[in-house]
């Protein structure tokens, strides 16, 4: 079953005088459950196509395909309804609200998806635990490490079981150690619960973990390669 | 809405994250709020204390007269009905207070000087429920009866002619047959009044006393109706007029004083205008307050879409966080007012002006009076305005586009 | 110092709506104040000239005690020689002499007491407006004649007009029985009841016959040229009068002593409100700027550490308030100025305005003039007070720690 089918997108920004492509002409499936990396340099589009595939960013043509929709068509309250119910996201940052705590921040997307608190509670710990959080919950974003916060994102972006996680560059502030953990977790989230990840970076270690690996260049796939698992 | 109370934790955090902000803007609400509800209780109460005055020199809510008499307030345009007749008509009616009176010009002479004067002929006792002259305050005595035979005139008027308690003075009046009437008068007692002038103005007599003096029997100038509120007259206005056919003349107090009963209606409007004048020069700040406060969270507010938040939440987030703000500067601003309203309840003295207030109509004690319906209108004005200008900067907040947002000063 | 504005105009324009919000806070309140102070000024003027020229005069001469007293026997003696040599000693026919009495005012139908004035004919109408505001009839043209004036309310009471009979009793001077006939020779209506009701006028030299004055009146008004000029005349005329007896010169003042209280009551109230509106806009201003600081903490941070010092720093801050606040004003006094000149000419009334008005000798529309005193003075307050709101935010600079601050963002 296909997760995510973009055909013949495109996307240009002006920057200045000069006009950018950052989609070029792109097509792309991906199979529920792949666990797949975008790769490019800076600049290189990941982010316009992770936006896109996510409805946060419609393309200038083509077609964008998410769980048999067509997100390029659908309304702004559709997308957000997309949004909540099967896409997890992680951004490169600016991830959290600071305002409210850990725990706060996980339980947000199920508050306004209107989960009773009960169920809330138990899933949030449930997940800060898995990812390795349990006794930060009442913590507010700014008392934590990147680390720590980065977590915290991933923990929201996939509490409430989303059937497609997008992340952006998740590795960029956490060092070496943590970007592993962190890696650990997205593998064994693939394994078990069968979560279909696209993660766009540049990092050569989150590559290794990868099962697919997409390298992009100037808005364009210039390789498409499947990974043995390491 | 389920997503309500997200939306208001998230006002009430985001309101005290920047808390000398919004501290700052508490102050200025608060103070905007005390300074609405405090002027305005000093207003009220000087207006209050003049038409309860005004009111009391009428007297009363209601009154009847013979047609002529408004324009002509001369004995020879008495009231159709006697005595007899109009206690058949008005006894057991129902009023709080109501009483027939003789009320003519007259001229009092004291051995050393004269003086013009309004002699009123009264009931005391029927009387003592309206009148402006507190009969206990009086040096020597007031009237006793409706057959006193004394006089009661006021502190100033005896200064003026040289008299006291227990003296002479002369009352000269008409009487309806355009002769002179007059008789001497023992005077049992001096009156104090608010308003000084009145002091001068008024002489009182047993009611039976001046019908003697002026010859005519059984009848009055003028009869006066109280009913519990000066400022809904009609109910004791039906009941009176319903009583009467039109040999007479109803008149409600605000006919009679036009003065006053525009400064009641004027100062409801001018009280309004200053509630809102001060919303007003607050309403900058707090549009200012929420255009920067959005603008500090665009990045967060990107986020928020992009986690599937509807605009109309972000929308809502927002305006939650203006009322709130509002909300407790009001509460304070209320606690303020009636802090200092409720000692100064007593009575600010302000003789130093009091010649000056007696030109207005007022006294030289001002009373603030703190009404409920008063805060009830500048808390409720302030929140409907304050809502309507929030709108605005919580407006734009929800158009935002998350992408745009999450990369902004990216 | 060129470079300092530039950069601190600039710094206010990072942020155009904010600056404009903040600004709007002072223009509003700026055109309020110019706007209700104009009125003001101009309405305690008109309430006191309208108040005097009806009767009381600027000036009156008077005996010791009569003031309070009001008593027939505390005369001026020789009142009309008096009020001559006055007049040719300060050239001006602003000078009137009359005399008082209470009586019985009786018509054909009706009695009513009254007060009496004996006047001057030919100087009366110059010290008081009464002359101007005959409705039927004339007013007294001979000094000696039997002629009386009346108000409108009195002479409805009485219910005579031009050319009825009104018999006059009272007492003399001596306390003797007075009496006489006059003539009704015209009708005012100066539309204060009081005057309207309780006021009669008849020649001085008429009223000095019929109460047996022997010569004598009780005032001598003076009007002077403006209201400032009044302190000055009283002194000369106190001096010109010193050596007649123990006369006294009273002021409007102390003859009117409810004018002058009545002004500073309103003025007290309105105080208050224009404090409260400078209060909120400081606020605002102050709220404005701490938040201009705070954001630019990295900023600053950066330029102290190049060397800048806080001190001067603090300058930039309390500069870009003055701009803003420079700004508020000049917009604010030209809105205002403009609202009052608009309303000037074409009048300015509220509803329930025009009873109220009458009460105080006021006109039931308002003709507001903008001086330059009142157009600057409230502008120029709030202008203060935003620049002592910046003092604050200015302040906290002083504190800040280069490094720290750069590690804000």
């Amino acid at each position: 079953m296909t997760a995510v089918r973009c055909v013949d997108i495109c996307k240009t920004y002006a920057q200045g005088d000069v006009d950018i492509k950052a989609l070029d002409h792109l097509s792309i499936e991906v199979a529920k459950g792949e666990f797949v990396c975008l790769m490019s340099p800076s600049g290189g589009g990941k982010t316009t196509l992770l936006n896109a595939i996510g409805g946060l960013d419609i393309p200038d043509s083509g077609e964008v395909w998410v769980a048999d929709k067509r997100v390029d068509q659908m309304s702004k309250g559709e997308l957000a309804d997309l949004r909540l119910a099967n896409i997890g996201f992680v951004f490169q940052a600016y991830n959290l609200i600071p305002v409210l705590t850990a725990r706060e921040n996980v339980e947000f997307v199920m508050q306004v998806q209107g989960v009773p608190a009960a169920e809330r509670r138990q899933k949030s710990t449930a997940i800060l635990e898995e990812v390795g959080l349990q006794g930060l919950e009442n913590r507010r974003p700014a008392e934590m490490s990147g680390g720590q916060q980065q977590r915290v994102a991933v923990a929201r972006a996939i509490v409430s079981r989303p059937a497609l996680v997008l992340a952006d560059e998740p590795t960029a502030n956490l060092d070496s150690h943590t970007s592993d953990d962190l890696m650990e977790l997205f593998t064994e989230l693939n394994e078990h619960h069968n979560t279909t990840f696209i993660i766009a970076t540049h990092d050569q270690r989150v590559m290794g973990y990868a099962k697919r690996l997409v390298r992009m260049l100037d808005g364009r796939i210039v390789e498409d390669i499947p990974q043995n698992a390491s | 809405m389920r997503i309500a109370p997200v939306l208001g934790r998230l006002a009430w955090r985001y309101l005290w994250r920047n808390h000398r902000r919004t501290i700052i803007m508490l102050s200025a609400i608060s103070i905007g709020a005390w300074a609405m509800m405090f002027m305005t209780a000093l207003t009220r109460g000087m207006v209050d204390q003049m038409i309860s005055d005004g009111i009391s020199v009428i007297p009363g809510h209601v009154q009847i007269h013979h047609p002529g008499y408004l324009d002509d307030p001369s004995i020879a345009n008495r009231l159709p009905y006697t005595d007899a007749e109009l206690a058949r008509r008005f006894d057991g009616a129902g009023f709080v207070a109501w009483a027939s009176r003789v009320r003519v010009p007259a001229v009092i002479t004291s051995e050393r000087e004269s003086r013009g004067v309004t002699l009123l002929g009264i009931d005391p006792a029927a009387e003592r429920a309206f009148s402006f002259v507190d009969y206990d305050a009086v040096d020597g005595r007031f009237l006793e009866s409706v057959d006193d035979s004394g006089i009661v005139i006021g502190a100033k008027l005896a200064g003026t002619l040289e008299t006291e308690v227990g003296k002479r003075v002369v009352l000269m009046t008409q009487d309806p047959e355009n002769e002179i009437a007059d008789r001497g008068f023992r005077v049992v007692g001096l009156f104090h009044a608010n308003i000084e002038s009145y002091e001068d103005s008024f002489v009182f007599v047993g009611k039976r006393t001046a019908q003697d003096l002026l010859h005519i029997g059984d009848t009055t100038t003028e009869a006066v109706f109280v009913g519990d509120d000066y400022r809904n007259v009609e109910p004791v206005y039906d009941i009176v007029s319903a009583a009467v056919d039109d040999t007479v003349r109803v008149s409600r107090w605000t006919e009679i004083d036009t003065y006053l009963g525009t400064m009641l209606k004027t100062m409801d409007g001018f009280m309004l205008i200053w509630v809102v004048v001060i919303f007003l020069a607050l309403s900058f700040g707090l549009v200012n307050t929420l255009v920067m406060a959005v603008f500090e969270r665009v990045r967060e507010i990107g986020l928020m879409l992009a986690l599937g938040m509807k605009p109309a939440m972000i929308l809502g987030q927002i305006l939650i966080e203006s009322m709130l703000l509002l909300g407790i500067g009001l509460l304070i601003g209320d606690v303020l007012a009636y802090a200092t309203v409720k000692p100064l309840e007593s009575g600010i003295d302000i003789s130093i002006v009091a010649q000056g207030m007696e030109m207005f109509g007022a006294s030289s004690m001002l009373y603030p009076a703190l009404y409920l319906k008063d805060v009830i209108l500048a808390n409720v004005v302030v929140l409907i305005l304050g809502f309507f200008a929030s709108l605005s900067p919580a407006w734009r907040a929800s158009r935002y586009e998350p992408v745009e947002a999450i990369t902004k000063v990216g | 110092m060129n470079i300092t504005l530039r950069l601190a105009w600039r710094n206010l324009w990072r942020q155009p709506r904010r600056t404009w919000l903040t600004t709007g806070a002072m223009v509003f309140s700026n055109v309020l104040l110019v706007f209700m102070i104009s009125l003001q000024f101009g309405m305690y003027g008109l309430m006191i000239d309208n108040t005097l020229q009806v009767f009381t005069g600027h000036l009156q001469v008077q005996a010791p005690g009569y003031k309070d007293d009001q008593k027939m026997r505390q005369v001026v003696p020789d009142v009309r020689p008096l009020a001559e040599r006055l007049r040719e000693e300060f050239d001006s026919d602003r000078i009137a002499a009359r005399g008082w009495a209470f009586g019985l005012a009786s018509s054909a139908e009706r009695s009513y007491g009254i007060g009496i004035y004996g006047v001057e004919p030919e100087f009366e109408p110059k010290v008081s407006n009464i002359p101007g505001l005959i409705e039927e009839g004339r007013y007294l043209d001979e000094p000696s004649a039997y002629d009386i004036v009346i108000g409108s309310v009195l002479a409805r009471n009485l219910r005579v007009s031009v050319g009825d009979e009104i018999t006059i009793l009272g007492s003399g001077v001596d306390g003797s029985f007075a009496a006489a006939v006059l003539n009704v020779a015209g009708i005012f209506r100066s539309g204060v009841k009081e005057i309207d009701r309780n006021i009669a006028e008849i020649p001085l030299a008429t009223f000095q016959e019929i109460f047996f004055m022997n010569g004598a009146g009780h005032q001598v008004v003076i009007m002077a040229p403006s209201l400032g000029a009044v302190p000055e005349l009283q002194a000369r005329v106190e001096a010109a009068i010193s050596g007649d007896g123990d006369l006294v010169v009273q002021d409007w003042d102390a003859l009117q002593p409810g004018l002058k209280q009545m002004i500073q009551a309103d003025m007290s109230s309105a105080f208050f409100m224009y404090g409260i509106l400078v209060i909120l806009v400081a606020f605002s201003v102050l709220n404005t700027q701490l938040m201009s600081v705070l954001e630019r903490t990295h900023e600053f941070g950066v330029v102290m550490a190049l060397g800048m010092k806080p001190g001067r720093l603090g300058r930039l801050v309390m500069l870009e308030t003055a701009m803003m606040g420079m700004l508020g004003l000049v917009l604010g006094a030209i809105a205002g100025a403009a609202l009052t000149i608009w309303l000037g000419i074409r009048g300015y009334t509220i509803p329930g305005m025009e009873e109220m008005a009458a009460q105080f000798n006021l006109p039931g529309r308002i003709y507001p003039q903008a001086t330059v005193l009142s157009t600057l003075i409230g502008p120029t307050v709030v202008f203060l007070f935003c620049l002592l709101a910046s003092v604050y935010p200015a302040w906290r600079l002083r504190r800040l720690h280069p490094v720290e601050a750069m590690r804000t963002h």
